[in-house]
């Protein structure tokens, strides 16, 4: 029996120095063709609470990689390399899976999905001097205060304040908020909505919480039946949201549900409903991105062949756009230096998947409108769009 | 709160109880005899979620295939985790085997995220689980009071099975005295197998109880439940079978209740449950219905 284990333990080292000496020679053989490379750096939560959401814009920055794979610093064309760092969707991970770009030698991050993670890394790019794109992190937290943070989405003050403005003007007065506890992401919305929607004449009704990586919400769910609440804000991870859904819908739990842009998630919708059909039959999401525009037919069609899924969502939309403002600020900076490239991304314009891209000195991207999609037979449509001017 | 708002949360939390009880009991069976905290049968409680979305999702068996398949498949990885984990370590001190189930518990985590990927996947419906059911204004689904009468039904059949059959009375020897059970000719190894084979069937059956009204399985979805049946094992005194059951009934119920009355404590509640872990060990540490346990010299 020993022998038989020693056999196999020695069989699993031979494989794992093999294995090393595989990536070995790749690297290699990249560096002895003289080709230069250029470190982007992926700062994404691939597994945890938030790992769904995170793949998928993980996907977005790999097929924005894919179009557009080299970039022109100088004269000279480099190959960009993608340095994907898995952060957890853990604020106690994240400095680490951070600290482990900078070490890489990246010129550049991109991401998180998921606030929480990137307002606990922002530090340690801001003290590497390593500018950092955030691409659905919409916490005004991320970039606050932060010279090296930008972003290419709107913030939660805005979406909040959009959904505040159009359950309002749905005829809603009574509100409910469940928020999770510990994630700045939830609390924060959560906050926002229920200022603005006591500010535009809603009453808040039931305000609860939940810990994270709960899994019963019948308890939270009776107390907003009981409240007489005619709509729900949850702001929650697409773990939480389909459990929420389908313990709603078995309460029978009539209030509408509203969701931020995480909710705007075919799978989120897929799940919930192949659990209980009909649980999000209306519920309300905010959302960057509307994938049935003309103009973003070749992006939505070159990605679903590239990935072969039949949906493209918002976060994959972001993580193209951040990658693409990336490219931009380096040829503009001509350099590979973080400070370089930083200075250079104030200056970016173009337009990107998801609207105007252009950021502000606090490194916020100028977008003056927000999608509502709304969820019908299964499957999420578009309802409406909400602009600055219209909740001013 | 209202009449509606304290029977819908009886039914939450007798049904969420019993979930946990059925749990708890593997961690009190494996403690009795082994006086080991198997620290991976919450992930094992996992991998039975897991295991029925294959079964179910993937291959398209219909239920009363699948769920006997679960259940022989979650009490083989229970048995194959104790031979490699924990048999080797028989005579090793009694903390290097609680820290090899440590062990197995990141490894079982972190297996599921490799093999299924940290993605939530949706644990499939089952039909007679799913009834919606009305009865005043209070609504609930079949599972609701299905898991309580299986919990209790299982509980009557596993106490039986410990009183009155051979293996039950090779269990309670071993749980007595180790070395002399061995001594009389029990057969040590078969019983611990069985015990382990025992606690992930209930484990699996907790699973899809569990898993049914909350249909959401990650890898990391047994560590909080696996916690908690833990604290309900040492509530209701660990090693004794009706105080894990006792003690996940407990939990279920102060869990629900602190929400229902409380609502503005409601982010608080996982916190609680471990507050009530604190105060039972500084108050009563054998917990509720376990023995004194006197040191063999």
């Amino acid at each position: 029996m020993r022998r038989i284990l020693a056999l196999a333990m020695s069989c699993v080292l031979v494989l794992g120095i093999l294995a090393g000496c595989g990536n070995g020679n790749s690297s290699g053989e990249g560096g002895s063709d003289g080709e230069k490379v250029i470190k982007v750096g992926v700062f994404e939560c691939t597994t945890g609470e938030n790992g769904g959401g995170g793949q998928l814009e993980v996907n977005g920055i790999k097929y924005a990689n894919q179009i557009k794979p080299t970039v022109k610093i100088g004269d000279e064309e480099y190959k960009v390399e993608l340095v994907i760092s898995d952060n957890k969707s853990d604020k106690s991970e994240a400095a680490n899976a951070a600290s482990y770009l900078v070490n890489e030698g990246c010129s550049i991050v991109l991401g998180s999905y998921g606030s929480a993670v990137s307002i606990a890394a922002g530090s340690v790019f801001k003290e590497a001097e390593i500018p950092a794109i955030g691409c659905s992190c919409t916490n005004p937290q991320v970039t606050l205060g932060n010279d090296y943070y930008f972003r290419v989405c709107f913030l939660d003050s805005f979406q909040a304040k959009v959904l505040a403005y159009y359950a309002i003007e749905q005829g809603y007065t009574k509100a409910a908020v469940l928020t999770q506890v510990g994630d700045d992401y939830s609390i924060g919305l959560g906050q926002f909505f229920q200022e603005y929607f006591v500010e535009f004449g809603g009453e808040i009704v039931s305000s609860q919480s939940f810990p994270a990586n709960n899994s019963d919400y019948s308890a939270l769910l009776q107390n907003v039946k009981s409240s007489g609440a005619q709509c729900v804000f949850a702001p929650s991870s697409i773990t939480a949201a389909p459990v929420i859904l389908q313990q709603a819908q078995s309460l029978g739990l009539e209030a509408v549900f509203m969701g931020p842009d995480t909710w705007d998630n075919a799978d989120m919708i897929n799940t919930a409903e192949g659990g209980a059909a009909g649980c999000t039959e209306g519920l309300i999401c905010s959302t960057f991105f509307d994938d049935s525009g003309d103009d973003v037919a070749d992006f939505v069609n070159g990605y679903k062949e590239a990935f072969e899924t039949d949906t493209v969502n918002v976060v994959t939309a972001l993580g193209y756009d951040a990658y693409m403002a990336a490219i931009q600020a380096i040829e503009a900076a001509g350099s590979t230096d973080g400070n370089a490239i930083r200075d250079a991304l104030t200056g970016v314009s173009f337009t990107g998947v998801t609207g105007p891209i252009a950021f502000d000195q606090n490194g916020d991207v100028a977008k003056d409108s927000a999608v509502l999609k709304t969820a019908s037979g299964g499957k999420l449509v578009y309802a409406d769009t909400v602009t600055v001017t219209d909740v001013q | 709160m209202d009449l509606t708002t304290f029977f819908q949360s009886c039914v939450t939390s007798v049904s969420i109880g019993s979930a946990y009880a059925l749990i708890a009991i593997g961690y009190t069976m494996v403690y009795g005899i082994l006086r080991l905290i198997n620290f991976a049968h919450g992930d094992i409680f996992m991998m039975a979620g897991y295991f029925t979305i294959f079964a179910m999702s993937n291959f398209m068996l219909p239920w009363y295939v699948a769920i006997p398949l679960v259940l022989a498949m979650t009490a083989l990885l229970g048995v194959v985790i104790e031979r490699i984990a924990y048999k080797p370590l028989r005579s090793a001190p009694r903390m290097s085997i609680m820290i090899s189930a440590i062990g197995v518990s990141f490894f079982l985590e972190n297996f599921a995220t490799y093999l299924f990927t940290g993605l939530p996947k949706s644990f499939p419906g089952i039909g007679f689980l799913q009834i919606p059911m009305e009865w005043g204004s209070v609504k609930l689904q079949s599972v609701s009071i299905i898991t309580p009468i299986v919990t209790i039904v299982l509980v009557v059949a596993l106490m039986t099975l410990v009183n009155k059959t051979k293996i039950g009375m090779a269990m309670r020897a071993a749980a007595k005295d180790f070395e002399t059970a061995q001594l009389m000719g029990i057969k040590i190894n078969r019983v611990i197998s069985f015990t382990f084979a025992v606690g992930s069937v209930l484990a699996a059956v907790g699973a899809i109880l569990y898993f049914s009204p909350r249909p959401m399985v990650y890898p990391y979805s047994g560590m909080m439940p696996g916690l908690k049946c833990f604290v309900a094992a040492v509530l209701g005194g660990i090693g004794s079978i009706p105080g894990a059951c006792i003690g996940g009934f407990i939990i279920g119920a102060v869990e629900t209740f602190l929400v229902a009355m409380f609502p503005t404590l409601s982010g608080y509640s996982d916190a609680f449950t471990f507050v009530l872990l604190i105060l039972m060990l500084l108050v009563r540490p054998t917990g509720l219905l376990g023995e004194k346990m006197t040191d063999k010299v």
